[in-house]
């Protein structure tokens, strides 16, 4: 194979893929300069990680260059013989490469400042795991053959199952760690599968191979659906979401950070890549499939986002929200493929990359932002926290921002993406199918519902930690984050604002994946009227200004401080002798995260398991307990787990102890191998 | 003379010991009969080859002979009796269930045995293809009697019997295989009966006994 065609070309000579190589490889140079300065703190946290975050960077840079520059090729003479990896870089990797390096800057940023000396493994091992997640991560974007991706696809999974256990002492991250694991490797077997079942018995596992090949429907929809289960394993569709709820608290901010924020579109990424690359003949059910489960699990995301009382965990729902969404999303896209309208495919397709961008930078902004406040207050329980805006206004202002972006608030990126995918949702009315028609304003319905309780969960978030009064004295005596902290989290907050406000240029950024995708793009009809008017089918029909938005917004913002600071403060009126026993508000008076979620687990009822206890009425002193917990874990994970112990007893039965007895088993093996000789 | 009738006759002779030897094997409590009985087996292997090798004119064949008179015949015993010296089991006696039962499921072994053989036997060219059917009940004779007994040292002799029925069955077959696999073979056997004799010692300091019995509480619950 030729090393590279066409590309724009960064120099004579080195094509941008080149380039891209060499910053992985940089990655990978840092994690093992990490494990030399083992114990350095300050080599590893002032040198490493901000050299980490400036390949981040450059990263995004050189993808950017290459986004719509046509298809690099190169082969990697590593790996076993006559197996050597093949790298590809398209623009669907070159999108995902920016978004990586971008948002994989921010955190490194962050990252710099956070990880302190004795807390579980030493920071250079940690800084040795953290590159390595990065590197393989774009290794998986790279891969062009089953064998490099699923080698980078399993470094991916080792490098986050060690980042995970980082405080392994705790038994609890150690069972969270195991169960990702678990999870991790019984996606995996669903990929390797289907890559098996897409080569078509030719024996070679290259992406192109397996591109050529047109496999009869009943096959392609086995890999489809094994692709589904695997990469769905990953991105924490349902019902395989079990692990990030407990992974996301267990890991290290950061970390928590890359997982929720690029681990999880790699696994998007995944199933873009068999479901609109490698299997060319899409059938419309599958779509319709993925809408489905995408809109469940945004539900079931959302709804158990709203009764958390963890924050970390909260955002973890929060994340199987936004990846419910967006698979949703790329279901409509495949749907509309499959029915041969590839305009309307385009649109689907880039409200879903956009929601991935925009979810990837404020997500992995509320993260860290977790990550500041656990750090300042060792509390990651909302019910201990509040008031933190106060003690925190960095960390409080700047979280602000992914907060109102991850609630889908105009002008933020947030808002953006949820608005396209509501539009292409709007479109289905054209599709030919009846029954199809029916469906999709269902599911339209569906997303608004996820938006309006995605806010409501946002607002609980952030009211809950940072407004009202602090509940426990500790709080007064928070700090703000460090200089590198602010750094990261300002970088990730610039990311959700230039999303929100500049989408017509983004979207040209997009186009050219879903060009390649799809066949059509979206560049030219939503950025007709100039950079400042978004209008994704014609003005007509939608449009969306965002700078009109943040104007509105900020006069609102400021007519409403003029009111209420000169004209209703102006002509305070005191009257106390009347206050309704509301003479003063004590810390016990402020909403707390449970009865902030109380209605949802009312309304939502069936959807939790939820167990309480309540005091005796002449308790002197009560407590209240309720804990929610989710219904799969009863119905589907704990009867698994009774059959495969059952079997696994029943196997141990073999194992008898005496060595007369595993001869015996020997000897019948040997006269039953003899006997199939004969036969 | 008439080498015709005679060699398939001895040829049966020395198969037909070996299978004799095997069943005196599956019924034998002294440790020490047992020795005699493996060295008396090595002997008759040694004898079956040399036939072999005499009438095919197979070179190599006569430094196999060599090899197993001087590997099953004399250094494996010897280092057998040095091993039950040290041992102070030289005299002892196993207990052994059932002997009678035990020779009725050891001719039901030759008969399937047999029965196997049959049809490799006509693939091969070898003149001795008709001891396959014994080579092979001799293997069988010989797993049997390790699952059987209960003392460490027994389970080692019928181990080291196997594979001197595979070596039979190797030369009646085959005309023997080739050399550097038997020497590697060879090898392995001598390794082998090497760590089984560490084992031994380390099994009677743990229990201080070396009935294999004991070796359940190992499993692990």
């Amino acid at each position: 194979m030729p090393p590279g065609n066409g590309g724009s070309g960064v120099n004579s000579g080195w094509l941008p893929l080149d380039w891209i190589m060499l910053a992985v490889a940089a990655w990978g140079g840092l994690g093992a300069l990490g494990i030399l300065a083992w114990r350095r703190f300050f080599i590893v946290s002032r040198i490493l990680f901000p050299l980490g975050a400036l390949v981040g960077l450059v990263l995004a840079v050189l993808a950017a260059s290459a986004l719509g520059g046509g298809v690099e090729t190169a082969v990697l003479a590593v790996g076993l013989p006559h197996l050597p990896m093949h790298l590809r870089l398209d623009s669907l990797a070159a999108f995902f490469l920016i978004v990586l390096g971008a948002v994989g800057a921010g955190v490194s940023l962050f990252a710099a400042g956070y990880f302190r000396r004795g807390e579980g493994t030493p920071p250079g091992l940690m800084c040795a795991q953290y590159h390595n997640f990065l590197a393989s991560m774009a290794g998986v974007l790279l891969a062009d053959d089953a064998y490099a991706f699923m080698v980078a696809w399993e470094c991916m999974a080792m490098a986050s199952f060690f980042l995970v256990t980082a405080n392994h002492k705790s038994p609890e991250i150690r069972q969270a760690g195991f169960l990702y694991l678990l999870i991790a490797h019984l996606g995996a077997i669903a990929i390797l599968l289907c890559f098996g079942v897409l080569q078509a018995q030719t024996g070679d596992y290259t992406f192109a191979n397996l591109r050529a090949q047109s496999l009869p429907s009943f096959w392609a929809t086995v890999a489809f659906l094994l692709a589904l289960l695997g990469f769905g394993a990953k991105a924490g569709v349902l019902p395989l979401h079990v692990w990030l709820p407990e992974a996301h608290p267990a890991a290290p901010s950061p970390v928590s950070a890359l997982m929720s924020g690029l681990m999880l579109k790699t696994a998007l990424y995944g199933l873009l890549r068999v479901g609109f690359d490698l299997l060319h003949q899409p059938q419309g059910w599958w779509g319709v499939l993925m809408i489905a489960l995408g809109l469940a699990t945004a539900l079931f995301g959302v709804v158990f986002a709203a009764v958390q009382v963890d924050m970390k965990r909260l955002l973890a729902y929060s994340s199987i929200e936004n990846i419910g969404l967006a698979v949703a999303g790329m279901g409509l896209a495949l749907l509309f493929r499959a029915h041969a309208m590839p305009g309307l495919a385009a649109l689907a397709l880039t409200a879903t990359l956009y929601h991935v961008a925009s979810h990837a930078c404020f997500k992995s902004l509320l993260f860290v932002g977790t990550g500041s406040v656990l750090h300042a207050t060792g509390e990651r329980n909302l019910g201990r926290l509040g008031g933190l805006l106060r003690k925190m206004p960095w960390v409080g202002w700047l979280v602000l921002v992914g907060v109102f972006a991850s609630a889908g608030l105009p002008p933020l990126s947030g808002f953006v993406a949820e608005w396209l995918l509501l539009q292409s949702f709007l479109f289905t009315p054209g599709l030919a199918d009846a029954f199809l028609n029916m469906i999709v304003p269902i599911a339209a319905v569906a997303i608004a519902l996820v938006a309006a309780l995605a806010g409501y969960t946002m607002v609980k978030f952030y009211g809950v930690i940072f407004l009202g009064q602090p509940r426990e004295e500790t709080l007064r005596t928070a700090h703000d984050a460090g200089w590198w902290e602010r750094a990261g989290m300002l970088w990730l907050a610039a990311g959700c604002v230039a999303l929100g406000l500049l989408p017509t240029v983004f979207i040209r950024l997009i186009d050219p994946v879903t060009q390649q995708l799809v066949g059509a793009g979206l560049a030219d009809q939503a950025g007709l009227y100039g950079w400042w008017l978004l209008t994704p089918v014609t003005i007509e029909r939608a449009s969306y200004s965002p700078p009109l938005f943040l104007f509105g917004i900020a006069a609102a913002c400021l007519l409403v401080f003029w009111l209420v600071r000169g004209r209703y403060h102006g002509h305070l009126r005191r009257s106390p002798p009347w206050d309704c026993g509301f003479a003063w508000q004590t810390t016990r008076m402020v909403d707390t995260a449970e009865g902030f979620g109380q209605p949802i687990r009312q309304i939502f009822e069936p959807f939790f398991r939820v167990e309480r206890t309540l005091p005796s009425p002449f308790d002197i002193k009560p407590v209240y307990r309720s804990e929610v917990s989710d219904r799969f874990w009863y119905a589907l994970y704990l009867p698994v787990m009774r059959a495969v112990e059952f079997v696994a007893r029943q196997v141990g039965r073999l194992q008898q102890g005496r060595i007369a007895i595993y001869l015996l088993y020997s000897f019948l093996t040997l006269l039953f191998m003899l006997l199939m000789v004969r036969r | 003379m008439d080498f015709d009738g005679l060699i398939p006759q001895l040829l049966n002779l020395f198969a037909s010991a070996m299978l004799i030897l095997a069943f005196a094997m599956l019924s034998q409590r002294r440790i020490l009969r047992l020795i005699h009985l493996f060295t008396l087996q090595g002997l008759s292997v040694v004898g079956a080859t040399l036939v072999v090798a005499w009438v095919t004119g197979q070179h190599h064949l006569y430094f196999s002979a060599a090899l197993t008179l001087l590997l099953k015949a004399i250094l494996i015993p010897w280092l057998l009796h040095k091993l039950i010296d040290r041992l102070n089991v030289r005299w002892d006696i196993e207990t052994l269930l059932n002997i009678p039962t035990m020779m009725l499921v050891g001719i039901v072994l030759v008969i399937i045995a047999f029965n196997l053989a049959g049809p490799i036997s006509q693939l091969s060219g070898s003149i001795a293809r008709g001891t396959l059917g014994i080579a092979l009940a001799c293997v069988l004779l010989s797993f049997m009697m390790m699952i059987t007994r209960a003392k460490a040292i027994p389970q080692v002799i019928g181990f080291l019997a196997m594979e001197n029925a595979l070596f039979f069955a190797a030369t009646a077959a085959t005309y023997g295989m080739p050399m550097v696999v038997e020497l590697g073979i060879a090898l392995d056997v001598l390794v082998g009966i090497l760590i089984l004799g560490v084992f031994m010692f380390q099994i009677r300091e743990q229990f201080d006994s070396l009935d294999i019995r004991h070796l359940e509480k190992l499993k692990e619950d």
